[in-house]
């Protein structure tokens, strides 16, 4: 386990997603959190290319490319335009502080990390604990969409989430191309979809804080 | 042992020697951030020379230890922080160098200073000392478990030993390593009364904290505080500085070649990071007094996460 320099910096990089999660849970400020969701992406396309290089596998190269290029560049400006267009970056919106958030979050990587130590007993321990990361990530980004009000947020959440599928599949040996590249264009399909849903909310409630419809199903809080 | 006590007694005149050189480097790159001239790398020195020479003036209603706590102060920084490794490691007290303890003399020295603030009683130092307080009852349990991460990792908390373990490289890149790392930055900023917590430039009222606490000192007095915070973040950079970039620390018994490559590794380290601190404060905000709890909360939930992660992956 120890000296093994290109199994650590796996490890690191995977470790990093986490924390970038973490970061995410923390901003609430939507440009700072388009930021750091591009950070995300820019670890995880790092991530998937060490893999690559580690496992001498060339179509990783291009799963790291889609990463770098749709979910670091093309997403993080299109939802920059789309808060621009909205006019809301200066909204606040979360339903629990980033304190109760930060714990919480704490508990679901606990819960990741038991769960996934428990059930991959005789894996080797680096690829365990990456799988580790990877579910904490997925879980992270459930936290995330459940704890914003906003659905720009929610859908950096999403994404997030997203991300972390990716890193369990690459940490993973033998996902085929076809499968990734598929998981990657239903995201981009959901994402304009989402995309469209926001505007048509925008316009109907003149608010994208998904407590309106609530309200307009006539439910009480 | 000669050789022992020549090397503390450099250690102990090079770290005060030093800071406010390293407290002039970063007011200086700072300046030079903004495309200012800034002052020259000296004036600090030249500042605590002014500040020593000019009368003491006592508020009427300070008490003796109003007079005593900038001493009792300046010893407890200065013993922490030549008790950190800085270019050596083989120093006479070494063996005393333990993080737990270099915490609990930072510890006092605060609570003394807390203390001084609200001597006096006015309503500067009152509201100086509650909000020290406030962020010392954060950051100190951040700290404490970033010494847990690191003490379980190295197997010791004494700091000459834990330098001598990461500088093998034995333990190669550690997810809880870099999470330790990260919270330890957090608190070092919050400790030293840096930007995003306080502004050490400042004496607007309501943004202040450390300044509001020494308001009412003068003189010699106000010079031993200066110098004892420009000691506390040239300690917390050479703390970072041996235990997650522990190259060129000269060992026990290095000869004096050795010693003078540490020597000047530690300035390049120092370097370094006050050009770090310098960037990084250039680049972000002052945040409110009241989000001082989430930041120091997230260093602390960082610190917890390498702990836990430490024994998850140990146990399972």
């Amino acid at each position: 386990m120890r000296g093994n320099l290109a199994f650590d910096i796996a490890h690191m990089l995977a470790g990093t997603l986490v924390l970038v999660s973490f970061m995410q849970l923390y901003q609430d400020r939507l440009y700072a959190l388009l930021n750091i969701y591009a950070l995300h992406a820019l670890v995880l396309a790092a991530s998937v290319a060490w893999q690559a290089f580690i496992q001498d596998a060339p179509h990783l190269y291009l799963t790291a490319m889609i990463a770098l290029v749709f979910k670091a560049i093309i997403i993080p400006v299109a939802l920059h335009r789309i808060i621009v267009k909205l006019g809301i970056h200066r909204e606040i919106e979360t339903v629990v502080g980033v304190g109760p958030a930060m714990l919480l979050g704490m508990g679901l990587v606990a819960l990741a990390m038991v769960v996934m130590l428990r059930v991959t007993a005789e894996a080797d321990p680096l690829a365990r604990e990456d799988l580790a990361f990877a579910l904490s990530v997925v879980l992270l980004g459930l936290l995330m969409m459940v704890t914003r009000r906003n659905a720009v947020s929610q859908v950096i959440g999403f994404m997030s989430l997203e991300n972390g599928l990716v890193l369990a599949a690459t940490g993973a040996k033998g996902m085929p191309l076809v499968v990734e590249i598929s998981v990657a264009f239903s995201v981009l399909i959901a994402f304009i979809v989402i995309g469209i849903f926001l505007f048509r909310i925008r316009e109907r409630f003149d608010t994208v804080d998904v407590q309106a419809l609530d309200r307009f199903r006539g439910e009480r809080r | 042992m000669i050789r022992d006590l020549a090397l503390q007694g450099a250690q102990m005149l090079a770290v005060v020697v030093l800071a406010p050189l390293l407290t002039g480097l970063v007011r200086k790159m700072k300046a030079r951030l903004l495309r200012r001239q800034g002052p020259p790398l000296i004036q600090p020195y030249r500042d605590l020379i002014r500040l020593i020479r000019k009368e003491v003036v006592l508020a009427e209603g300070a008490s003796w230890l109003f007079r005593v706590i900038p001493y009792i102060i300046f010893a407890g920084t200065w013993v922490a922080a030549s008790l950190v490794p800085t270019f050596g490691s083989g120093l006479l007290f070494s063996w005393s160098a333990d993080l737990i303890a270099i915490i609990a003399l930072l510890g006092s020295a605060r609570f003394f200073l807390a203390l001084a603030g609200l001597d006096v009683g006015t309503s500067f130092g009152g509201i100086g000392s509650s909000r020290e307080v406030m962020i010392a009852s954060l950051a100190e349990p951040a700290m404490l478990m970033i010494v847990f991460t690191l003490a379980l990792i190295a197997g010791s908390t004494q700091l000459s030993t834990m330098a001598a373990y990461m500088a093998t490289g034995e333990e190669g890149l550690r997810v809880s390593l870099g999470l330790a790392l990260l919270a330890l930055i957090m608190v070092a900023i919050a400790e030293n009364a840096r930007i995003p917590i306080d502004n050490p430039a400042t004496h607007l009222e309501l943004t202040m904290v450390h300044e509001a606490m020494v308001l009412e000192y003068s003189g010699r007095h106000l010079a031993l505080i200066d110098l004892t915070s420009e000691l506390k973040l040239l300690l917390y950079i050479s703390v970072i500085g041996c235990l997650f970039a522990p190259w060129g620390i000269a060992g026990p018994d290095a000869n004096p070649r050795a010693i003078a490559i540490g020597f000047v590794a530690y300035l390049a380290k120092l370097a370094v990071g006050g050009l770090l601190l310098a960037a990084f404060e250039t680049a972000i905000a002052k945040m409110r007094v009241f989000r001082v709890p989430a930041f120091l909360g997230a260093a602390l939930m960082l610190g917890l996460l390498g702990t836990l992660l430490l024994f998850v992956s140990g146990s399972l």
